[in-house]
């Protein structure tokens, strides 16, 4: 997917001017509520008219002021999974799910019903009413409807928000795989920096009616690691849980990691903040913390007033944080072997 | 007991005649017009808003009098009518169009109540899942407004029952004509020994608006259990 926007959009005392050409077929919109994240998606979708400027998808004009060309929302080909589910309440599950899918192009039909129910998990609930389902449930139909659609791009503007932390890290693989599945590029809109790494690769920054940068989203991790209260959240997928002591051991690149929230399912994924490793020079002698790795520095950086530590560890990777003065202490720097310390309990599941 | 004259009879029957006929031809037009003051933007659109409601506060016999200049023999829409053939004015069609100018605000009022409580998000997504507007229209707007639409036309009708002013102006009060309830009870009660025929119409009068309100509480409850 290409999209190149230079359109601008007044609202009295704010303005919203996107002026970015990209490419790729996961692309983060990231910024906190109300700088413009949604009137550019609105802008993109057709729901919402730029005062001026141009928007090209994939090389076709969708708006020109100076042409006055403007593509109605319904010939853009471009679907939205929205904050809220927003189903046709007075629709039944299967009606909602064929809504976009009845007024499409049977030239541009490529997604099949019942291959797209299953893979979403929705069989049962087809010929229920839309008002009975579950939050996640009704997420899922709303993903459903705007992938049968057929679109050319989807626009997914906040479509976690409205769940709570279990819900979410239900749906994020239903997101990505779906589009993964049946090859539909998305546009992710969040103001969550946890869900953009879960969710795409590259990333646009917006910022005050303003695009500020397009960058990738681990690097947009680690500039924001000093100026988050969270600092950088390390994910770290593990595998093979086993019982020890307590605790749990899973497999995580060369080595084990402990863990105290595990459970016995064969795949996970935890957070760990970079607040939550402590760094030492020499291996400590006796010392509560149940992970000591093994770490070599692959590079430092600045964060605020905090220098991040990016480590390789056992074929895996972490970032840590620390001071100045303990950066001048330990010697830190590329190429530095260190032990990096985490408590059991210092890692959270997500989901 | 109540007796009734043939009179009374056809007063029943031609009120319950106008009252339908003017609610089903203000339906389509009532739904439109709420559809454009809702999600319309354009210019003299308070203007508009402003004409629809007029019948609201002005008084009844001033619309049954313009109504009257504008439909009359010798008006500007009754000349042209007249000119095709087509009498307007002292007949049952009057009635009509007094009862349908007289209770569109409120038809219209109730649609549009129901219209903006629609989540604009669903109307977005309907048009980005590839829907025309007017496709929007019928397939998420029309069955998402039944409430207003039906609370509307039970309003209307109700008032179209009781309409007085507008209609004796534009369409006399001609037994077996355009005499419908209210009129006949005014007939009884400036005749000397009418009383109980005038009590007798009063209390038709008061069943069958009580009968529309009942009914329409019945319908709105089923709404309401179903969504």
């Amino acid at each position: 997917m290409e999209i190149s926007i230079n359109a601008e959009k007044n609202y009295g005392d704010f303005t919203m001017a996107a002026d970015i050409k990209m490419a790729g077929e996961r692309i983060g919109v990231f910024g906190k509520s109300g700088c413009g994240k949604s009137t550019l998606v609105g802008m993109i979708a057709g729901l919402i008219n730029p005062d001026r400027g141009e928007i090209y998808l994939d090389g076709e004009c969708l708006f020109d002021g100076g042409r006055r060309i403007n593509i109605p929302p319904e010939r853009r080909r471009i679907a939205i999974v929205f904050q809220k589910p927003s189903l046709f309440p007075h629709l039944s599950v299967r009606s909602n799910l064929l809504y976009g899918l009845k007024r499409s192009n049977p030239e541009n039909r490529t997604i099949d019903f019942d291959t797209l129910v299953n893979a979403l998990n929705l069989e049962r609930l087809l010929d229920r009413g839309v008002n009975n389902l579950s939050g996640g449930e009704k997420q899922r139909v709303s993903l459903g409807r705007a992938v049968l659609a057929n679109p050319r791009l989807l626009l997914m503007d906040e479509p976690l928000s409205a769940l709570d932390d279990t819900l979410k890290y239900q749906i994020i693989p239903y997101l990505r795989s779906v589009s993964e599945q049946f090859g539909i590029p998305y546009l992710f809109i969040s103001h969550s920096l946890l869900e953009m790494r879960l969710m795409v690769d590259q990333v646009m920054v917006v910022s005050d009616g303003r695009i500020e940068e397009l960058t990738t989203v681990e690097r947009l991790a680690m500039a924001r690691l000093g100026h988050s209260p969270v600092g950088y959240i390390n994910l770290i997928r593990v595998s093979s849980p086993r019982r020890v002591d307590g605790m749990f051991a899973y497999r995580w690149g060369e080595g084990e990691l402990f863990i105290s929230a595990g459970n016995d399912e064969a795949e996970a994924c935890f957070e760990l903040s970079s607040k939550d490793i402590i760094l030492c020079k020499q291996h400590p002698e006796a010392i509560s913390a149940r992970n000591l790795l093994a770490c070599r520095v692959e590079s430092t950086f600045v964060s605020g007033n905090r220098i991040g530590v990016e480590l390789a560890c056992g074929g895996d990777r972490l970032v840590a944080e620390v001071v100045e003065p303990a950066v001048r202490e330990l010697g830190i720097e590329k190429g530095s072997e260190l032990f990096a310390v985490v408590k059991a309990v210092a890692f959270r599941r997500l989901g | 007991m109540l007796t009734f004259s043939p009179a009374d009879y056809e007063a029943i029957g031609l009120s319950v005649k106008v009252a339908v006929t003017a609610t089903l031809f203000s339906l389509p037009l009532g739904f439109l017009l709420s559809y454009i003051l809702t999600y319309g933007t354009f210019r003299g659109k308070m203007f508009v808003e402003v004409l629809i409601n007029l019948p609201l506060t002005l008084p009844p016999v001033v619309i049954g009098y313009i109504l009257l200049l504008l439909l009359g023999r010798h008006g500007w829409l009754g000349g042209m009518l007249e000119a095709a053939g087509i009498r307007i004015i002292f007949t049952w069609k009057a009635a009509v169009i007094a009862s349908a100018v007289v209770g569109f605000p409120l038809l219209v009022r109730s649609m549009r109540i129901c219209m903006e409580s629609i989540d604009r998000q669903l109307i977005h997504a309907s048009r980005t899942l590839g829907a025309h507007w007017y496709d929007t229209l019928f397939t998420i707007i029309l069955p998402l407004s039944t409430r207003g639409i039906i609370a509307g036309s039970f309003l209307m009708f109700a008032r179209s029952l009781g309409e007085f002013g507008a209609t004796i102006i534009v369409a006399g009060n001609i037994p077996g004509v355009t005499q419908t309830i209210p009129l006949a009870i005014y007939d009884y009660a400036a005749s000397p020994g009418s009383e109980s025929m005038a009590l007798t119409l009063c209390v038709v009068s008061l069943l069958l608006s009580l009968g529309v309100l009942i009914f329409h509480e019945v319908i709105n409850k089923k709404l309401t259990r179903r969504s």
